[in-house]
C-alpha cells in the first residue's frame, strides 16, 4: 500500500534531508581529498533544498500518514527555523573542520539527519512519532559532540551528553507508556476525549515534561549543558544550542496546547522552572572565565526567558516563544561562529581574557561579537530586545507580574557578564600575542547573515511577528 | 490470567532499579545497562497495556523502542571506546576535565 502523494508533500522536508544525508555519505569516498569542499556544497544544497521543500509542503496543509504528522503554520514556521539553522551551521563548520583536520562527510550527513529529526518533532501529532524524531536528532547530536575523537574534552562532553540524554529519553518514554496506558491512544488529539485513569495520565505527562525539560536545558535538569557545550566542537555547540532546543520547545508547546490535561498540570511546573532556570543560568554565568561555558550558561538563562512566555499560556505567549526562538537562534549561532573562528587551531583561545585587545587588532570580529552580545543582553535595535519585549508583554497580559519582575532582575544580572566581554575586548591590553587570521569567506557570510538578521528583526519585526502570531494558533 | 497490574508493578520495579543504578553506579557501562533496564521497563508497560486495550499500538511502539535501544547502545559503546582510547577509565567520577 502506498501513501497518497499529498502525504509525501507533507513530509517533503524530512525526505529531502534524509536523501541528501545519504547522498553525502555515498559521495564522500569518491571525492578526492583536495576537493572536499564538494561534499560540504552537497550538504549545503541539501539544507537549502529542505527549505524549498518546506515552502512546497506549506501549500499542502493538513495531516498525513493517518494523523501522525501535521503540516500547519506552526510546523512550517519551525521547519524554516531548523532548516535555516542547518544552512548556517554547515556554512560555518567547513573551515573549522579543515582547520582541525576533521573534514569528513559524516559530519554534514549527521547535521542533515539531526535536522530531519527536529523536523519530525515539530510536526508530530502523536507521541511515538515525536519520540522517533527526538531520537533521530539526539543520537545524531551525540555523535556530533564526540566528533573531535582525539580530544579528551570532546570525548568527555559526548559521554556526559549521551548518558544524561538517554536517561532523559527513557523518562520521556516511560511517561509516554503511562499516557498510553491511561488513555489507550498515543494520538495527542484523542487524549482528552479518552476517559482514562487520571492519576496515570498525570504521572505520564509529568515524566514527559521531565524528559523534555532535559532537552531544553531548563532547571533543575540543566546540569549537563555547560559541560557538553564546552567540550563539543564549537560549530556543534552552535547547532545544539539553537536547533534541538527550538524543536523540543515546539514539542512541549504542541503537547501543552493540544492536551488539556497537560496544560492543567504543567502550569506551575513551568512557572517554577522558568524562575529557577533564569537564576541558575545567570548566576553561574557571572563567574565563568571560559567563553564557551559562559555562553552555555547564558543559553540556560535564555531557555528560562522562553519558559516565561510559555507560562503566559495564551497565543501572544506562543507567538513570543516563536519570535524569541528565531532571535535566539540568530544571535547564538553568530556568537558561537565568532568563537569558533577566534578559537584558532585546536580551540585554544577560549578564555575571556584571551580576547583582550581584540577591539584594536581585529575590529571587525570585535564589532560582530559586540552586536551578538548586545542582542543576547537585549539592548534596543537588536532582535534580543524585541524578543524580550514580546515576552514581557505576554507575561503581563496573563498577569504574571512576579515572573516579569524576575525576568527584569535577571536581565540586569546578565548585563554584567555580557558587558565584561566587551570591556575586555576594547579596554584591556593583550597579555599574549595571538596571530590574527583573516575571516574565511563562508564564516564571514554566516556572520553577515546572522548580524543582518539580528538587526533586521530589531528594526522591522512586524513581518516575522505576524507570521509568528499566525502560527501560534494551534488547531486542537 | 495474570492481571495487568502485576505487569505494571514488575515494570515499576525494573524502572526503579534502573534509576537507582544510573544515580549510584560509577562505571559508565553499568550506567548504560541501567538505562537499558528502564527501556525494558517501558516495553513491559507498553505490551501489558496493549493486551489490556486489545489494540496493537503498544506492541508496535515496543518494537520501535527496541530498535532505538539498539541504536543508542551502538552509539554509546562507540563513545565509551573513543573515550577509553584517550583516557583508560570507565569510571564516571574520573571524567572530570570538564567540571560536572
Amino acid at each position: 500500500m502506498f501513501a497518497p502523494i499529498e502525504d509525501l508533500y507533507r513530509l517533503a522536508p524530512e525526505l529531502v534531508l534524509c536523501t541528501f544525508g545519504i547522498l553525502v555519505m555515498l559521495a564522500e569516498p569518491f571525492v578526492p581529498r583536495k576537493r572536499s569542499g564538494l561534499v560540504a556544497f552537497l550538504a549545503l544544497l541539501g539544507a537549502g533544498a529542505a527549505l524549498a521543500a518546506t515552502r512546497l509542503s506549506w501549500a499542502h496543509p493538513g495531516t498525513a500518514f493517518y494523523g501522525l504528522v501535521r503540516v500547519d503554520d506552526f510546523s512550517i514556521f519551525l521547519h524554516f527555523v531548523v532548516g535555516a539553522v542547518a544552512v548556517l551551521v554547515i556554512l560555518g563548520s567547513r573551515d573549522y573542520l579543515e582547520r582541525e583536520g576533521l573534514h569528513r562527510g559524516e559530519f554534514y550527513a549527521l547535521v542533515l539527519f539531526a535536522t530531519a529529526g527536529m523536523g519530525v518533532m515539530v510536526s508530530a501529532q502523536e507521541l511515538v512519532t515525536a519520540f522517533i524524531g527526538l531520537e533521530i536528532s539526539s543520537i545524531s547530536s551525540y555523535i556530533l559532540a564526540s566528533f573531535r575523537r582525539n580530544v579528551p574534552k570532546s570525548n568527555e562532553s559526548a559521554m556526559k551528553y549521551f548518558l544524561l540524554g538517554s536517561f532523559a529519553t527513557s523518562f520521556f518514554l516511560y511517561g509516554v507508556a503511562l499516557v498510553y496506558g491511561a488513555t489507550g491512544t498515543t494520538l495527542l488529539s484523542r487524549m482528552d476525549s479518552a476517559s482514562g485513569n487520571p492519576t496515570l495520565l498525570r504521572l505520564g505527562l509529568g515524566m514527559i515534561f521531565i524528559g523534555l525539560a532535559f532537552k531544553v536545558a531548563s532547571a533543575p535538569f540543566q546540569l549537563w549543558t555547560p559541560d557538553v557545550y564546552e567540550g563539543a566542537p564549537t560549530p556543534v555547540t552552535a547547532l545544539l544550542s539553537s536547533g534541538p532546543k527550538a524543536a523540543a520547545f515546539a514539542l512541549l508547546l504542541r503537547i501543552f496546547d493540544t492536551v488539556f490535561a497537560a496544560s492543567q498540570l504543567w502550569v506551575w511546573a513551568i512557572w517554577v522552572s522558568a524562575a529557577l532556570t533564569m537564576f541558575a543560568g545567570n548566576l553561574a554565568a557571572l563567574v565563568q572565565s571560559n567563553v564557551k561555558r559562559m555562553l552555555a550558561y547564558s543559553s540556560i538563562a535564555h531557555a528560562g526567558y522562553i519558559l516565561v512566555a510559555f507560562a503566559a499560556r495564551n497565543e501572544i505567549g506562543t507567538a513570543a516563544v516563536l519570535f524569541y526562538l528565531v532571535a535566539y537562534a540568530l544571535m547564538k549561532l553568530g556568537a558561537f561562529t565568532m568563537v569558533t573562528h577566534l578559537g584558532g587551531e585546536g580551540e585554544r583561545r577560549l578564555e575571556i581574557n584571551d580576547y583582550a585587545g581584540l577591539g584594536s587588532q581585529q575590529p571587525a570580529a570585535a564589532a560582530f561579537l559586540t552586536l551578538y552580545l548586545f542582542s543576547l543582553l537585549g539592548l534596543p535595535v537588536t532582535a534580543g530586545f524585541l524578543g524580550k519585549f514580546y515576552i514581557f508583554n505576554a507575561a503581563l497580559k496573563s498577569h504574571l507580574v512576579w515572573l516579569a519582575v524576575l525576568l527584569a532582575i535577571n536581565t540586569v544580572i546578565s548585563a554584567y557578564y555580557y558587558l565584561r566581554v566587551i570591556v575586555v575586548m576594547y579596554m584591556r591590553e593583550p597579555q599574549k600575542e595571538w596571530a590574527a587570521t583573516p575571516i574565511p569567506r563562508a564564516v564571514g557570510l554566516v556572520l553577515v547573515l546572522t548580524a543582518a538578521g539580528t538587526l533586521y528583526l530589531g528594526l522591522f519585526p512586524n513581518y516575522l511577528m505576524e507570521f509568528a502570531t499566525q502560527s501560534a494558533v494551534l488547531p486542537r | 490470567m495474570i492481571p495487568t497490574s502485576h505487569y505494571l508493578f514488575l515494570s515499576l520495579a525494573l524502572f526503579t532499579i534502573g534509576v537507582i543504578g544510573v544515580l549510584t553506579r560509577r562505571n559508565v557501562i553499568i550506567i548504560l545497562m541501567s538505562i537499558e533496564l528502564i527501556l525494558n521497563a517501558v516495553n513491559i508497560n507498553l505490551v501489558a497495556f496493549s493486551r489490556m486495550f486489545g489494540n496493537v499500538n503498544g506492541q508496535i511502539f515496543a518494537i520501535f523502542v527496541i530498535t532505538d535501544a539498539a541504536a543508542e547502545a551502538a552509539v554509546g559503546l562507540g563513545i565509551i571506546i573513543a573515550f577509553f582510547r584517550n583516557r583508560p577509565t570507565v569510571l564516571a567520577d574520573e571524567m572530570d576535565i570538564l567540571k560536572w
